[in-house]
């Protein structure tokens, strides 16, 4: 599975991408948003706030209850501000 | 039509290709967006490839949906960085009359910005601040949620 981090989400966690292998169980977005605020404290504050982190599965935007499967493009972003 | 990308663009020229040989269009209108340089000396317009155009491909089509009179649409957006004064963003639609035209151009900026994954990366003097979504963006797309034409 390969995961993206998108504006300064990137700073909360060293990366703008990774491959992830995720541990059995971790078959949804909210699943594997537990699992990485287990590894990066400051994505977990992030997540922690209400409407900060905004979640695409294969580049459509996607809610926590939204099923992955292996070999998914999962991104984390804040709130769009384009235009 | 979507364009996503990094070159600047020229407004003028842009708005000229559009309307040439456009016989059936009795209007066009047009957004440009540009940066705003009161405090900000750069910005960078980061964004996701691949969804960034899918987005924009679904926005468009939607406001073809909605206002069936519209005859073409162009949406032009860069990515980046960009100095104040610098055009980010131009939408332009075509239609007969010019209600579709102009309904659809506010329709596809407002949803652009609050639906198309970009992020804007203000500079001001040394630093750097990611900007903040505005909530009067999201009440400015959610008036097209309630209204159908």
């Amino acid at each position: 599975m390969r995961i993206r981090y998108f504006a300064w989400l990137k700073q909360r966690t060293g990366r703008a991408e990774e491959e992830l292998d995720p541990p059995p169980g971790v078959a949804t977005v909210q699943a594997l948003m537990d699992h990485l605020a287990g590894r990066y404290p400051r994505f977990a504050e992030a997540l922690a706030a209400p409407g900060v982190v905004r979640c695409a599965v294969n580049q459509e935007y996607a809610e926590p209850a939204t099923p992955l499967r292996p070999g998914d493009e999962v991104a984390f972003f804040p709130p769009v501000t384009g235009g | 039509m979507v364009r996503v990308q990094a070159e600047p663009f020229d407004p003028a020229a842009e708005l000229a290709a559009f309307a040439r040989g456009r016989t059936d269009a009795g209007g066009i209108a047009t957004f440009l967006g540009l940066v705003r340089g009161e405090r900000v000396s750069a910005m960078t317009l980061e964004h996701y490839p691949g969804m960034t155009e899918r987005k924009l491909a679904e926005i468009e089509a939607e406001a073809r949906a909605r206002w069936p009179d519209l005859q073409d649409t162009l949406v032009i957006h860069r990515h980046g960085r960009m100095l104040p004064g610098e055009p980010i963003v131009l939408v332009a639609t075509a239609s007969a009359h010019r209600q579709a035209a102009l309904d659809a151009c506010a329709f596809l900026i407002d949803w652009l910005k609050t639906k198309a994954p970009f992020w804007k990366l203000e500079e001001t003097g040394g630093d750097e601040r990611w900007v903040e979504a505005r909530a009067s963006d999201d009440q400015a797309a959610a008036r097209w949620e309630r209204q159908a034409p």
